[in-house]
């Protein structure tokens, strides 16, 4: 009888193990499932900067991004709220992986465009990509003195280049951080700027609550540090996100908000008070489901 | 005496061993569908994996969340980030039995599974209804049940202004071959 019981408890044990070992039978299998990592960053810009984020196959993402005036303009200017320069541009997913952008900014009249490609995307999952890494190439054109007042000031002058390789990778659900190589081309400088300016990015998000983040991001310029005035872009802000929309919220020295401008003409000093408060909303169209 | 049940039960212990028949997903579609007043919304999965024991009718699936497919990028966004907090809980799993499977009926038949569904980090007990249907070699399952979010502390962000459905009907079909 005693043995019965033994046998009744035994039996029951199994089975109850058993449901157990299936589960986690498919445990082991489960980890071996790579998947993206979803929301290393909110937009694909952080501050001024690109993220190594890429918009979706037919996604049209429309950003307005306003720089008001520096903080220590004082109270005469409301602090900086009596002027705002602007940039409005379009980003474009013609894949998922490749993004073309155009944009125009108010501050010189600089017209720019770009192509950005994200190579590699961070999985979760043994084996998986351990870094995000997506390539940016952009063109601009300052069109500021007008052209026909300043002739000799050619078109071809007033053309740059840029490119950067962003690498990036989000640790745990809540921490990501992005290191950016990035180079600027100017045709025309005037000296001591070279023509060449080369610098590092660095990004990072924290992510505060399911819609809002932390970000701050640093441009450190790597030649050209003797010249006068400029400083090394500084950037600190919030994404708040509702839906289609990212209002991103930040104070930067830096009155560019493209990598042309803010690496080479960033005149503010964050000690001083040349802050800058702005804002970039960013809304994503489904023009191609 | 001692012995003989002693016996019995090793031989019962590897009798299970050898004879437990066990099937596996090979082929799976999980359908989410919400239906709300702004836009429906539907997502797809291919990427299940599951045993199934037809000695004891004890089934395990996990579904990783983030591979469910949407129309729209943006919806995988939210879906993983702000709803399921795929990174936190990253699979969906359940585990249990199938009630009506009978391993001489070929035809389509009607069956219950009755287990433990985790979403979300949440655990519960459900009963589903669905069908079993034997095709050569191949096990066919489907099933159509609804969940309610709130059952599974799955909170809609006041903020969003894409409405998602309350209640998620979610649709199975997985096809099993033996191991």
């Amino acid at each position: 009888m005693k043995f019965n019981f033994a046998f009744l408890f035994l039996l029951i044990l199994n089975v109850a193990f058993a449901q157990d070992d299936l589960l986690s039978e498919l445990e082991s299998q489960a980890s071996d499932i790579n998947t993206e990592v979803v929301g290393m960053f909110k937009g694909t810009r952080l501050i001024n900067g690109h993220t190594v984020k890429t918009k979706g196959r037919g996604e049209l993402d429309m950003i307005i991004s306003h720089r008001f005036g520096t903080i220590s303009s004082g109270p005469y200017e409301l602090f900086g709220l009596d002027n705002a320069s602007m940039r409005i541009g379009f980003d474009y997913g013609i894949t998922d992986k490749l993004n073309v952008g155009i944009g125009r900014s108010s501050n010189d009249k600089i017209y720019d465009g770009f192509i950005k490609y994200n190579l590699l995307s961070q999985e979760t999952g043994n084996g998986g990509n351990p870094f995000s890494m997506t390539l940016l190439a952009g063109i601009t054109e300052k069109t500021t003195p007008r052209l026909r007042d300043f002739p000799e000031f050619t078109f071809v002058n007033r053309i740059g280049y840029s490119g950067s390789i962003m690498i990036a990778r989000k640790f745990g659900d809540m921490f990501s951080l992005q290191m950016n190589p990035i180079w600027v081309h100017k045709n025309r400088v005037t000296a001591p700027e070279t023509n060449n300016a080369f610098g590092v990015g660095t990004g990072f998000r924290v992510k505060l609550t399911r819609s809002l983040t932390l970000n701050g991001e640093y441009y450190a310029r790597l030649n050209q540090r003797n010249m006068d005035g400029v400083y090394d872009a500084i950037s600190l802000g919030f994404d708040i996100e509702t839906g289609g929309h990212v209002f991103q919220l930040h104070l930067t020295n830096s009155a560019g908000m493209i990598d042309r401008v803010f690496l080479t003409e960033t005149y503010g000093n964050w000690l001083k008070g040349d802050i800058y408060f702005g804002f970039n909303i960013s809304r994503t169209f489904q023009l191609i489901k | 005496m001692k012995t003989r049940i002693s016996i019995i039960l090793l031989i019962l212990g590897v009798a299970t061993v050898v004879h437990a028949q066990k099937y596996k997903i090979v082929k799976s579609e999980i359908v989410f569908f919400s239906e709300a007043p702004i836009e429906d919304i539907t997502a797809i999965n291919h990427d299940a994996i599951g045993i199934f024991n037809s000695d004891n009718n004890e089934i395990a699936i996990i579904v990783p969340v983030a591979k469910f497919e949407f129309d729209k990028e943006l919806m995988k966004e939210h879906f993983n980030e702000k709803y399921m907090e795929s990174e936190k809980f990253p699979r969906i799993s359940f585990s249990g039995k199938v009630k009506g499977y009978n391993k001489k009926n070929q035809n389509k038949t009607d069956a219950v599974a009755e287990g433990k569904m985790s979403i979300h980090g949440v655990t519960k007990d459900i009963v589903t209804n669905g069908t079993i249907q034997a095709d050569k070699n191949k096990l066919i399952f489907t099933s159509t049940f609804k969940i309610k979010l709130a059952d599974y502390q799955i909170k809609i962000p006041q903020l969003m202004w894409q409405n998602i459905a309350e209640e998620i009907e979610i649709t199975v079909y997985l096809e099993l071959s033996p191991q």
